[in-house]
């Protein structure tokens, strides 16, 4: 019975919270822009608002634009139940590889990435081609900062690299606060953040991620939002529980894992918290110098990795 | 049918068919139909023969052999199919048999135009060629149907000769086959010289006698050699311009299995006859492997010819599979076996997978140029709606070569990952560094593919179509249409049985002599294929199900949502302006900025032609082009030097040559003189 409970919770924690962390960070933001900014729940009513809408498709789209956002939701539910969120007792999940969770979240950015081009805009295309661009290059990153730790602890299994991790003394954490370095621009190259993205405007120059998604309305446009609400929550927690994975539950029981459920959401407030502090006070990168910023997040993560295999 | 008739006998039927096939398309060249029938019909009765036998081998494990000397002393025809030979004739029969089912209906658009009859002979011969190559066991016996191969596969390439380009890769692939074949040459030369055989067995056994430095020039002669045929960077110059020249079925042979007839031999030789070998040989596997694979898919990305696009495609994933053979090599260097099948069983592995994947892509370009007679992507677009199937199976094996899940793909690429990790953790210092290389340079050449594979689908089939035969192309032929069906089938099912096949690639790997039937270090139970000491686990039934079970719960739940939602079918929004198909962005547009980021590795290169109304007075521009490009820096810097030394020397040694007949004379007697004055000593 209890296991049951707690998968339901393990499935379910990402798509019911993702929402309300992108309010977070949006009233964190409009705090610092001296604004009141609109409540943390708005986006649970922009998606409950956009799902009872009816929908304009291009007479131009195929079927891959239609199906495209299911794709890229079913990915982001399935990445959120295998990684680890409040405690570490599913590591028998064969899917919390993590190989599978980077190559799964490639399958859905291929699908979004198609669906921007299918209905043939040039603004769309080239918010693809962008796209493409900045997650080919976040790839290396993305996989080497995680690798850090799978050599620390000798497992590419999420939930026992969190268990692991979670016992490390103080010092053995040097390497890996490197390797968070690394992982921190990855992930903010995946989520679309600043100095990559901006997203909170549809303006031609700076856009990637809205660019592949202007055709988008309805309830289609409702799960793609979601589903990027959803990478964000799934890249804070990788980050929450990879690399400063205290407090998370290594039992069952009902007091631990509403311990290690309050951790959770207090580290990614946390997260949410140096997100909107990066985004309020720098700017956007111009598109040729990100890059660099990506590769030296492979470096910082290669870096990292020798001093753990070396010493 | 199993018990009753060898394996071996199976597998000269199959030689024979294909044989009758190639006489046959040659007698019947009158009628370009009943020509191309003959010519398809055996090719598909010889690889079914083929893989039947090949299976049996599998299955039963019965390695059979056939000795027969000629007259002439050192060559007899000597074939043996061990498992490792059985493996690579599985690989070859499947993708010739899909092929074969594909040019019944692809070949009709070159009747009337092109001789139908030299088509099926030299495709037959090349076919057989090929099924010869990895089962021969005799050097000289090898060298004779490599060079079958190679030039049955020559012919392929320029029976469009027609065309001018085709022509001229043709010869470009002439001048690098045999280049390599000197190499090759030379290496069992060598080997003749230290052991006194050609025939493998005897070579294999007496390797003890070999010298470490026989052995070391041996593999470098080896792996120029192979390396040629397998299109490793620098010499693959020759990959992907005759892959484009070749009829589309044959590109898909030629990209899908010929280059891996390289890899045989790599592991044959390397793996099978060599004994004691030094860990810097899988070193340079591995560098070689991480700079093909990487430079193979930023080539690809800067190519708007479909082709060729898939063509350096081939040459990125032959580097994914040196990185497997290449971490292999350098294990069982290091006295660590268990590892070595890991590496071994992972390039094995892509292998099969690049064979179906890859078959399956030219087939749908194939089907694409056949409809728009032109290899262009630019002047594609919007083919989704015209070719739904043709779509769909192309979006199948660009899934698989970008090693999405739950594809093949993924999993040999997954199981690359695994080897080069446990080299970067359980090697020493020296070592370590060069997995390091390998695995980021298979991290980056993942996502590159897959952005690759966005632009080459974007182009050809999303969006508006970008010229008239694009807007009036219809669904390419039936035949055409199964083939690519099954491949598509494949590249699922080898995916979601992927545990099961690992099982039997482990009985291929560790049946080479270097492993010497070692333990692997993985095991596979339930669809799950994991690593005994727990450091990491796949199963690819679950990703499946999981991926369908999360799109079925997505779209009930919106269902229930919203019930009476209505779509309403629009123009894509354009600010005002009439959206055509000028205005999308374009396959050069679309990898323009990944060249950018590369610009140093790639050199691109910038030209603008302007025309003005009039020449003096610079203000009016009546047309301006702009063209795209990168440098060759291979031909710059590598092949155009090369070729102006040996023009120099031959100027050089030019000079000997009088024309007078009485010189030559006295050139044989001096050349005798000094072989018998060699001899006495």
């Amino acid at each position: 019975m209890t296991s049951i409970i707690i998968w339901t919770i393990q499935l379910a924690l990402v798509p019911a919270l993702s929402p309300l962390f992108v309010g977070v960070i949006r009233k964190i933001k409009a705090r610092f822009q001296n604004r009141v900014g609109a409540s943390i729940f708005q986006p649970y009513n922009d998606l409950w608002k956009l799902l009872h809408k009816d929908e304009v498709i291009s007479e131009d789209a195929s079927w891959v634009f239609r199906f495209a956002p299911y794709i890229i939701f079913a990915v982001t539910v399935i990445v959120g139940a295998s990684i680890p969120l409040f405690a570490t007792v599913f590591a028998n999940n064969s899917l919390s590889d993590l190989l599978v969770i980077v190559y799964l979240l490639a399958l859905s950015t291929f699908f979004l990435a198609l669906a921007g081009m299918d209905t043939g805009s040039a603004f769309g295309g080239f918010g693809s081609s962008r796209e493409m661009t900045v997650a080919s290059l976040t790839e290396g990153g993305l996989i080497f900062s995680m690798l850090a730790l799978v050599f620390a602890v000798d497992s590419a299994n999420l939930f026992k690299i969190s268990e692991a991790v979670s016992a490390f003394p103080l010092v053995a954490m040097m390497p890996i606060m490197l390797a968070f370095a690394g992982f921190l621009i990855a992930m903010l190259a995946e989520t679309a953040r600043f100095p990559f993205d901006n997203p909170a405007t549809h303006l031609e120059l700076t856009m990637i991620h809205e660019a592949m998604i202007l055709e988008y309305s309805g309830k289609r446009l409702a799960l793609v939002e979601w589903a990027a609400a959803n990478k964000l929550l799934i890249f804070l927690a990788l980050g929450a529980n990879l690399f400063f994975p205290w407090g998370i539950a290594t039992t069952v029981g009902l007091m631990p894992i509403l311990a290690a459920l309050g951790w959770f959401v207090i580290k990614v407030l946390l997260l949410s918290l140096l997100i909107a502090v990066l985004e309020s006070s720098i700017a956007k990168f111009r598109f040729f110098r990100l890059p660099d910023l990506l590769f030296t997040s492979f470096i910082l993560s290669v870096i990292a990795i020798s001093l753990i295999i070396f010493i | 049918m199993l018990t009753t008739i060898s394996s071996s006998t199976i597998f000269f039927i199959s030689l024979l068919l294909f044989g009758i096939g190639a006489v046959g398309s040659l007698v019947l060249a009158k009628s370009d139909k009943w020509a191309n029938v003959a010519g398809s019909v055996f090719a598909v009765s010889g690889s079914i023969s083929g893989l039947v036998s090949s299976l049996s081998v599998l299955i039963k494990n019965s390695v059979f052999s056939f000795n027969f000397d000629l007259l002439a002393p050192l060559l007899s025809v000597s074939f043996r199919v061990d498992r490792l030979s059985a493996f690579f004739i599985f690989v070859i029969s499947l993708i010739a048999l899909v092929a074969s089912i594909y040019s019944l209906g692809y070949v009709k658009h070159f009747y009337n135009k092109y001789n139908i009859g030299a088509l099926g002979f030299f495709y037959n011969l090349f076919l057989a060629g090929m099924l010869m190559v990895v089962s021969a066991h005799n050097a000289i016996f090898f060298l004779v149907v490599w060079e079958t191969m190679s030039l049955a596969s020559f012919f392929l390439v320029i029976f469009e000769n027609k065309e001018k380009s085709n022509l001229r890769a043709g010869y470009l692939y002439f001048i690098m086959t045999h280049i390599g074949t000197a190499f090759i040459i030379m290496a069992f030369l060598l080997l003749y010289r230290s052991t006194g055989s050609f025939d493998f067995t005897v070579i294999k056994n007496s390797m003890g006698e070999v010298s470490l430095l026989v052995k070391n020039l041996v593999f470098v002669l080896a792996l120029i050699g192979f390396g040629t045929k397998a299109g490793i960077i620098p010499v693959h110059i020759w990959l992907p311009r005759a892959h484009s020249a070749a009829p589309t079925h044959v590109s898909a042979l030629m990209s899908g299995v010929m280059i891996k007839t390289g890899i045989y031999m790599f592991i044959r030789i390397f793996m099978d006859m060599m004994t004691g070998i030094p860990v810097w040989w899988g070193v340079v596997v591995l560098v070689i492997g991480s700079v093909s694979s990487l430079l193979g898919v930023l080539y690809a990305l800067t190519e708007h010819d479909i082709k060729r696009l898939l063509a350096y495609h081939s040459i990125e994933n032959i580097g994914i599979i040196l990185l497997g053979l290449g971490s292999s090599l350098v294990f069982w260097a290091s006295d660590m076996k268990s590892l070595a099948v890991l590496g071994l069983v992972a390039s094995l592995f892509h292998t099969l997978n690049h064979a179906t994947f890859k078959a399956l892509l030219f087939m749908g370009a194939g089907s694409v140029i056949s409809q728009t007679h032109t290899r262009n992507m630019e002047e594609y677009g919007g083919l989704i709606k015209h070719m739904p199937q043709t779509a769909f199976f192309f979006l199948v094996g660009a899934m698989a070569i970008s090693a999405l899940p739950p594809f093949n793909g993924f999993f040999s690429e997954w199981a690359t990952f695994q080897s080069l990790f446990y080299g970067i953790k359980s090697l020493s210092v020296s070592v370590q560094w060069v997995f390091l290389l390998g695995a980021g340079s298979l991290a980056f050449t993942g996502g590159l593919a897959a952005a690759c594979f966005v632009k080459a689908f974007g182009a050809i089939f999303l969006a508006r179509p970008r010229s008239e035969e694009a807007k009036h192309a219809k669904e390419s032929a039936v035949t055409l249409r199964i083939a690519m069906a099954i491949l598509a089938a494949l590249t699922l099912v080898i995916g979601f049985f992927a545990s099961y096949i690992t099982s039997v690639l482990a009985t291929v790997a560790s049946s080479v002599r270097a492993l010497g039937f070692a333990e692997p270090v993985f095991s596979s139970a339930a669809g799950a294929f994991s690593l005994k000491d727990g450091f990491a686990t796949v199963s690819m039934p679950t990703i499946l199900f999981s991926i369908v079970a999360a799109l079925v719960l997505a779209w009930i739940v919106l269902k229930i949502i919203n019930r009476q939602a209505k779509i309403k079918i629009e123009r894509t929004w354009d600010c005002g302006t009439n959206l055509n198909g000028r205005m999308e962005i374009t396959a050069t547009g679309f990898s323009r900025s990944i060249i950018t980021v590369f610009r140093g590795l790639l050199k691109p290169t910038k030209q603008t032609d302007v025309e003005y109304h009039d020449a003096d007075m610079r203000y009016f521009a009546k047309s301006s082009a702009v063209h795209l490009g990168i440098e060759d820096i291979y031909l710059n810097n590598l092949y155009k030097p090369l070729q102006a030394l040996v023009a120099r020397l031959a100027a050089h040694v030019r000079k000997i040559q009088l024309g007078n007949l009485n010189v030559y004379v006295l050139y044989i007697f001096l050349t005798l003189f000094a072989l018998l004055i060699l001899l006495a000593f």
